[in-house]
């Protein structure tokens, strides 16, 4: 090797060496995102909030200077076609209007959670605003993963946060501030087949024993004429879908019988999960039994099915948030049509004595909102689909997505979106309960709008509704481990004591790890209590 | 005067000779460094991050998130804590049979440590293979026998040994039968390699989607063969047998043309002379694929199942799809399981899992590629 090859052999060595300085060194020059978050965060209280809303009452054809021409917006959901159907459909017209161009993606409803927290907490931020539960607000909020959008609430007047339902205003706030939008609400209901139940001289089920003994004597008969025997029950039971759900909306009556505030949850003494008790294991129970009267792959349905199942009348009950009362009106799919009948959950006339664990009678003492002895206590499971914003991106994106939530949930969009049975969306809007007329013009009868929105009513004005989890870790508490435990006892592996106690003992788990003192704190306060 | 000069000129040019020499040393390491580095990154840097993370508890903090180490508190859960049964199973009391199986695997492997104690070639890495293949399959074989039956319940490491190996047998037999099958002058035969060949290009999602649909007793496409035999209200999924039963159904009918392709080639590239030679002297065609065929394809066979068995414990597109993991949680693989943790943001327990289904992975790869190891030594 001569000394030129020598020379150029070690200025590549440099060349290297200062490649890899340079390269190692790179990230260092771009500045931290917590850098940015207070810049921005300032910027949002400084946003023409108003202006956004302003913009969707602006005429189509105002073309040049849109408030948001040139951004675009990724908003992450969960998969169609309900829940993001309507984003998708409004998205043009959101479009036309602001000059925003709106990216609605989807991933499947078990990966949801993950896919949001994984996408901020590392950086990432690919999504502008996410339409998600508002349950878990209390995870994101504290991490100041999501904007504070009560500076753009209380500018906004087309969005009428006065006429959103006290609870559902309540249900997307924390801390006293607002960090969703609902688009949605929900409520758990009971269904029926009026024709199937006054055919066979049976009333509407009013507690969960009544609900087991129609759905008994329903199994077996042909419910829509087409000669095969029909179920008495459809309710899911598949893992990782709603099962999680379906067994609070059966605990809660026997569990919490003092008003709203009492929680059906947890103990508000110690933190102790109210689980491993008479009342919930007899919510175990009668959720299982229901498979008896049920379709034989119940175990591994999701309410898709089972919904599905009920509009081709298969079905004497069900359960199920607000959609079944819209898509029973659906001309084309629906086979139930005005015999779909509407109730608040099933209660209980027995509720828990929560010092022995036994269930004891109702009385004026025990149940003191019993209505003809019997406890309910409606669940206003998941809570609704709300829009909350990314707070690490750029100000512009944050004001267009919150726009577009803004949008979305207005009541010129919303008051027709609820009606409809593929949008997912269910009433959230005081005015939407009042006015009929919409309900009416989308195809109800005067009795099924009735029926449909008198169980939504009854419930969401109960003093004793139960309001699902929203505490920190809710996610684990009950899509991880009662999922697992709940499917492994319909699975026949556990017993009802054996469930009970797996489930009490990992939730015991769960609240050390994440601090007693701490989740206590935040359970009460999610309850209204000091 | 003379020495002085001599010494300030050579003084540079030793100076340069070194630096050069150096370079000459070092250039060969540095300009394969970057590649080095990033393999490194690539292979190694994931392992010790994730078994870092598997000692670690993963919370959303502000701004982000913050690991907090806690040791082996993830892996103590794994055994004795909160998800024990999930990943051991539930261990049902001992019976004779327990004992009967328990002791034959025992038996087997003093007989297999006599032999090798007694071969006169013990080493201190072979008695450490062997301490360790003797307490896995020994744990292994107690885990199975207790949660098999007898009220036991799998977990999800039994369950993943389930499908590795009973799918595996089938995919290997009906494989080669089917390549034995296709490798003899049959009229149509090169159209069925290709038939046989389309269910490893379907994606795993949408294979199960399809035996979702087939084994659906109600709406699936044979629902009136279910009606004729009475099973209109029977389903696969609502017995753990069954479920399993469906996803190794989906799993096998996937997998085998995989074992088939390879072993139409193993079987076209035998030397046709011994067979004729066999054929000429009598022999009949199980002594033939018996004698000769099978010696041929054996190595070929043996990094087959090692190529699959790799593959088959990462199973998971099939129980999420076609049961959810259910009933209860009778399907949940070992990387199922590590997902569902994964999925609830309970990353230190995804990676405990997974470096539980590493190990495993691991073990009984060792062994197959020992074995693979002596029957080559001994075809030699």
């Amino acid at each position: 090797m001569n000394s030129k090859q020598k020379l150029i052999k070690l200025l590549s060595l440099i060349i290297i060496f200062g490649v890899l300085i340079t390269a190692c060194g790179a990230p260092a020059t771009q500045p931290p995102a917590a850098t940015e978050a207070p810049a921005t965060e300032a910027a949002a209280t400084e946003a023409p909030a108003t202006e956004a809303p302003a913009a969707t009452e602006a005429p189509a054809t105002e073309a040049p200077g849109k408030m948001f021409d040139g951004v675009t917006i990724d908003i992450l959901t969960f998969v169609g076609p309900q829940v993001a159907e309507p984003l998708q459909r409004r998205g043009p017209d959101f479009t036309a209007l602001t000059g925003a161009k709106v990216n609605i993606i989807t991933v499947p409803n078990s990966e949801l959670y993950q896919k949001i927290l994984t996408d901020a907490t590392s950086g990432t931020n690919a999504y502008d605003g996410y339409l998600f539960a508002p349950a878990w607000i209390v995870d994101f909020a504290p991490a100041g993963l999501i904007e504070d959008l009560t500076p753009y609430v209380q500018k906004d007047t087309a969005l009428e946060w006065d006429d959103v339902a006290p609870f559902f205003r309540d249900f997307n706030s924390y801390g006293g501030k607002v960090y969703s939008i609902p688009l949605d609400g929900d409520m758990h209901m009971v269904y029926y087949r009026i024709d199937s139940l006054q055919e066979a001289g049976l009333e509407p089920p009013k507690t969960w024993d009544d609900y087991l003994a129609v759905a008994k004597a329903l199994n077996g008969k042909d419910l829509n004429g087409d000669g095969e025997p029909d179920y008495g029950s459809c309710i899911s039971k598949a893992p990782a879908q709603q099962s999680y759900w379906w067994i609070w909306s059966i605990a809660a009556p026997y569990i919490q019988s003092q008003g709203s505030s009492q929680g059906p949850f947890f103990n508000t003494k110690d933190m102790t999960p109210l689980v491993n008790n008479d009342g919930f294991k007899r919510a175990l129970e009668v959720y299982k039994e229901t498979g008896l009267y049920g379709p034989p792959d119940e175990t591994n349905q999701g309410v898709g099915d089972t919904r599905g199942l009920f509009m081709a009348g298969r079905c004497a009950l069900t359960m199920d948030w607000g959609d079944i009362g819209t898509l029973a009106i659906d001309k084309e799919n629906s086979k139930v049509i005005d015999k779909t009948g509407a109730i608040e959950n099933p209660g209980s006339t027995e509720v828990l004595d929560w010092d022995t664990g036994k269930l004891v009678p109702c009385d004026a003492t025990t149940c003191p909102y019993a209505v003809d002895g019997v406890n309910h206590a409606p669940f206003a499971s998941f809570g609704g689909w709300a829009g909350a914003v990314n707070a690490a991106v750029e100000q512009k994106q944050k004001d267009a997505a919150y726009a577009f939530f803004s949008y979305m949930a207005q009541p010129a969009q919303s008051n027709a979106d609820v009606t409809v049975g593929t949008t997912g969306y269910n009433p959230f809007r005081i005015s939407q309960f009042t006015n009929k007329q919409a309900w009416l013009d989308a195809g109800f009868s005067q009795a099924a709008a009735d029926s449909y929105l008198g169980g939504i009513e009854a419930s969401l004005n109960s003093p004793n509704m139960a309001a699902d989890l929203r505490i920190p870790k809710n996610h684990e508490y009950i899509q991880v481990e009662l999922d697992r435990i709940l499917s492994e006892y319909i699975a026949g592996d556990l017993t009802t004591d054996e469930a009970a106690q797996q489930l009490y003992d990992s939730w015991e788990t769960i609240t050390e790890e994440a601090g007693r003192d701490a989740q206590l704190t935040f359970y009460k306060g999610t309850l209204g209590q000091k | 005067m003379d020495t002085t000069t001599t010494h300030e000129e050579q003084q540079p040019i030793q100076l340069h000779t070194i630096i050069s020499g150096a370079a000459d040393r070092l250039a060969g390491s540095v300009f394969i460094l970057p590649a080095v580095l990033a393999l490194l990154f690539l292979s190694l840097f994931p392992l010790i991050a994730s078994l870092y993370v598997s000692l670690a508890k993963f919370d959303i903090a502000p701004g982000g998130f913050k690991l907090t180490f806690v040791g082996f508190r993830n892996y103590q859960k794994l055994f004795t804590g909160s998800e024990g049964t999930h990943f051991l199973g539930k261990f049902a009391p001992s019976t004779f049979l327990t004992w009967l199986v328990f002791g034959a695997v025992v038996i087997a492997l003093a007989v297999f440590w006599a032999r090798y104690l007694s071969s006169g070639k013990v080493s201190l890495g072979g008695v450490i293979g062997r301490v360790l293949l003797a307490f896995g399959l020994g744990s292994l074989t107690w885990m199975l026998v207790h949660t098999l039956w007898n009220g036991g319940r799998l977990g999800t490491a039994s369950i993943t040994l389930v499908y590795v190996f009973v799918g595996i047998f089938f995919q290997y037999i009906l494989g080669l039968s089917l390549a034995m099958l296709t490798v003899q002058r049959l009229p149509g035969r090169r159209f069925f390699r290709v038939i046989f060949l389309l269910p490893m290009m379907i994606t795993p999602v949408g294979v199960a989607y399809m035996f979702r649909m087939l084994t659906d007793t109600s709406k699936g496409p044979f629902t009136p063969i279910w009606q004729v035999l009475g099973l209109i209200n029977f389903s696969w999924v609502n017995n753990a047998w069954g479920a399993r039963t469906a996803i190794l159904i989906g799993d096998i009918w996937q997998w085998t043309p995989f074992m088939f392709i390879v072993l139409v080639a193993a079987l076209e590239s035998q030397p046709v002379e011994p067979v004729e030679a066999a054929t000429v002297d009598g022999a009949n065609s199980w002594q033939i694929f018996r004698y000769i065929t099978w010696p041929a394809i054996l190595p070929v066979s043996m990094t087959l199942v090692l190529i699959r068995l790799i593959e088959a414990f990462k199973i998971v597109d099939l129980p999420n799809v076609m049961t959810n993991g259910g009933p209860g949680t009778a399907t949940q693989s070992l990387t199922y399981h590590a997902y569902i943790n994964w999925r609830a943001l309970n990353i230190g327990g995804s990676a405990a899992v997974a470096y539980m289904l590493l190990i495993l992975v691991t073990f009984f790869s060792m062994i197959f590629v020992n074995l693979i190891r002596q029957r080559t030594v001994e075809t030699l």
